[in-house]
């Protein structure tokens, strides 16, 4: 059973690093932002390829979710250029909105609109951008809510369903869209623990299915079980960059090795 | 040690904690303060109710047509029933009350239909009859297409007051959710325009922009066109309900959490879509007890447009006073008569704001 339409177009070569721009569909150069005066992203330099999988970590405060919400322009930038499957992100709303509906978002705190039952929180972008008949924009939703193993809650609201039930709504929600890309911004950090492998096993088959993500997470177990490539960040920067095996036991920066002692200390 | 969870069964609560005599301890007698309250509380009723009792219903005069017929020491409604028909309709044409009736009637069901319409056709007659209902009474009482037309000077009573307020919390909806998203644009220009604006119209009394509307609007009209005198209200009352409706839905709109908004950008909804379809039907939501809440004052402040002299029922009553018949002084009656009048419609109106918070509650949250 796939998550996605899309079949995995190019499992060949996922494991090694990416550097070509060959079949990348997310570019990052140089990216600088500023809040104010306080500088939150440096030179940031990042390659997506298609079908990769890219794992995100650092401390608090490194600048981790700011530039995974780059990427469908929650948060503008002041220099540097980014561009997502051929879209360069501008001041153009039309790009900025063409963006969005390719790439999908999953929040730490879910966002389900809570005034709209399941079904509806499934169908609304659908019906609204893709402009899908209702039917079929139904049949879908149906569908996602079967894979994400919770179809009998399609007519209830977010409010009635536990944490764990409600990312995953979130996460078809997202689906719904046919999305190329899918960010996660700690999708399982306010879930209890009980919740969070329902959760990442919906990410897992996901990942399987070959679709383009980039998580931010803590999960180590995770990033070690999908991860094409991890990505550490500290202060505003990517201090390193490396496919998981060696970033979790060769890390180079004296920086990586201090958190990853921290975390795995725990 | 036996290690199995066994649950103890529920109990009732000890007698001594529910009961009449528990209750009065509770909530009557619980502190020597609270004894004295009840005592001195329970001296007023008994002093005052009575008479009040008396006056209205039992030595009251509900008989006869004239004001020498009130014999007794009671209240003269005999007073009130010789006016009724003016407090109601003003001098609008008696053989023509049945439209202004259906006017309201027409109000009232599209009210109530939205109490027992099922849930998916709700919606749809709302914003049907959103659009309809104010063509239709507007086309009752003028007249016009058919139907005799009644200037608006005939226009008054107690219609009049119910006609401008809900005429002005319609126009107000629109106009203050505009002016509320203005507020917040990103765009200075238009944040400045809207911000200036509200609170011009909110720093300024309801009388005062009556006056303005009154002596200011036909300035801005070329010299022959008249601007009705009911417009004019209806334009003032219409500024400055939807300056206080747009302080409401702000509160509304701030009170909804920045994820929302981000959720939907990041599924692809533009920025109208965004407020249409997931902030304002929450806003909204929580706005109605404050909306409600400007609603109720802004019926009550329908008297005061008897200051630019329409005949509202405020304006009605002063007038019955001053006529020769019934110089008698029933200002009590009539000014009784008013207050209640208009309690018993903001009570109906809070009690109403009330279900709907109930029912727009159940099922959308766990706790
Ligand atoms: N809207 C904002 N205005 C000003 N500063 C901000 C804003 N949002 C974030 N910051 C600052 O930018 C820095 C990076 O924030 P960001 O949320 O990207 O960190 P993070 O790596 O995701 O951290 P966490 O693990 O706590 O989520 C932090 O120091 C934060 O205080
Ligand atoms: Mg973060």
């Amino acid at each position: 059973m796939s998550i996605t339409e899309k079949t995995s177009d190019n499992n060949s070569s996922t494991t090694e690093t990416r550097t070509s721009n060959a079949d990348s569909i997310i570019q990052i150069e140089n990216l600088n932002k500023w809040y104010g005066a306080f500088h939150v992203l440096k030179d940031i330099n990042l390659d997506v390829a298609k079908g990769e999988r890219i794992v995100v970590c650092g401390p608090s405060g490194s600048g981790k979710s700011t530039l995974i919400r780059c990427i469908n322009r929650l948060e503008e930038f002041q220099e540097g250029s980014l561009t997502v499957d051929g879209v360069a992100l501008n001041e153009d709303i039309k790009n900025i909105e063409a963006v969005r509906r390719e790439v999908g978002m999953v929040f730490q705190h879910f966002n389900l609109f809570p005034h709209l039952t399941i079904l509806e929180n499934l169908t609304l972008a659908p019906l609204w951008v893709r402009k899908i008949p209702k039917k079929e924009a139904e049949a879908t939703a149906m569908e996602y809510l079967e894979r994400v193993k919770i179809p009998d809650q399609a007519l209830k609201f977010p409010g009635q369903l536990s944490g764990g039930q409600q990312q995953r709504v979130a996460i078809a929600r997202s689906l719904c869209m046919n999305p190329k890309i899918m960010l996660f911004d700690e999708p399982t950090s306010a879930l209890d623990p009980e919740m969070i492998s329902e959760v990442l096993d919906v990410m897992v088959e996901l990942a399987e299915e070959g679709m383009t993500m980039l998580c931010v997470t803590h999960e180590m177990g995770f990033a070690k079980k999908v991860a094409d490539r991890v990505i550490f960040m500290d202060a505003g920067q990517i201090v390193e960059q490396n496919n998981p095996h060696e970033f979790f036991d060769n890390p180079q920066n004296e920086r990586t090795q201090a958190f990853l002692s921290q975390i795995i200390g725990h | 040690m036996d290690n199995t969870f066994t649950p103890i069964e529920a109990r009732k609560p000890p007698s001594s904690a529910i009961g009449p005599i528990a209750w009065m301890k509770e909530s009557l007698f619980s502190s020597p303060v609270n004894t004295l309250l009840t005592v001195f509380f329970g001296y007023l009723i008994i002093r005052f109710v009575p008479p009040v009792i008396d006056w209205a219903f039992i030595s009251a005069n509900w008989v006869g047509t004239t004001q020498d017929e009130c014999t007794k020491s009671g209240a003269c409604w005999i007073f009130i029933k010789q006016w009724f028909s003016q407090l109601l309709y003003g001098s609008y044409p008696e053989n023509l009350h049945w439209r202004v009736n259906l006017a309201l009637i027409g109000l009232v069901a599209v009210v109530v239909l939205q109490f027992f319409l099922p849930q998916h056709l709700r919606r749809r007659v709302g914003w049907v009859s959103l659009l309809v209902y104010p063509l239709v009474s507007l086309w009752l009482m003028y007249g016009g297409f058919g139907l005799e037309t009644v200037s608006t000077d005939k226009w008054g009573g107690f219609s009049l007051n119910i006609l401008l307020a809900f005429a002005g919390i319609l126009m107000s909806l629109p106009i203050g959710i505009i002016w509320a998203l203005g507020r917040q644009s990103k765009m200075p220009f238009v944040r400045v325009v809207c911000i200036s604006s509200i609170e011009l119209f909110r720093g300024v009394p309801l009388i005062t922009i009556l006056f303005m509307g009154s002596v200011m609007l036909p300035l801005f009209f070329p010299a022959g066109v008249q601007l009705d005198k009911l417009m004019r209200a209806f334009i003032a009352i219409t500024l400055f309900q939807s300056a206080y409706m747009a302080e409401v839905i702000r509160g509304g709109l701030q009170a909804i959490p920045k994820g929302q908004v981000e959720a939907a950008n990041s599924l692809g909804l533009g920025y109208w879509k965004t407020m249409r379809l997931i902030v304002l039907p929450q806003a909204l939501k929580i706005s109605i007890p404050n909306i409600v809440n400007t609603f109720i004052a802004l019926f009550k402040d329908t008297t005061l447009v008897l200051i630019i002299g329409l005949f509202e029922v405020l304006s009605t009553i002063q007038a019955a006073l001053q006529n020769s018949n019934w110089l008698g002084g029933h200002h009590i009656e009539g000014y009784v008569f008013v207050a209640f009048v208009f309690w018993v419609f903001c009570y109906t109106m809070s009690r109403i704001s009330v279900h709907i918070e109930n029912k727009l509650n159940t099922g959308h949250s766990r706790s």
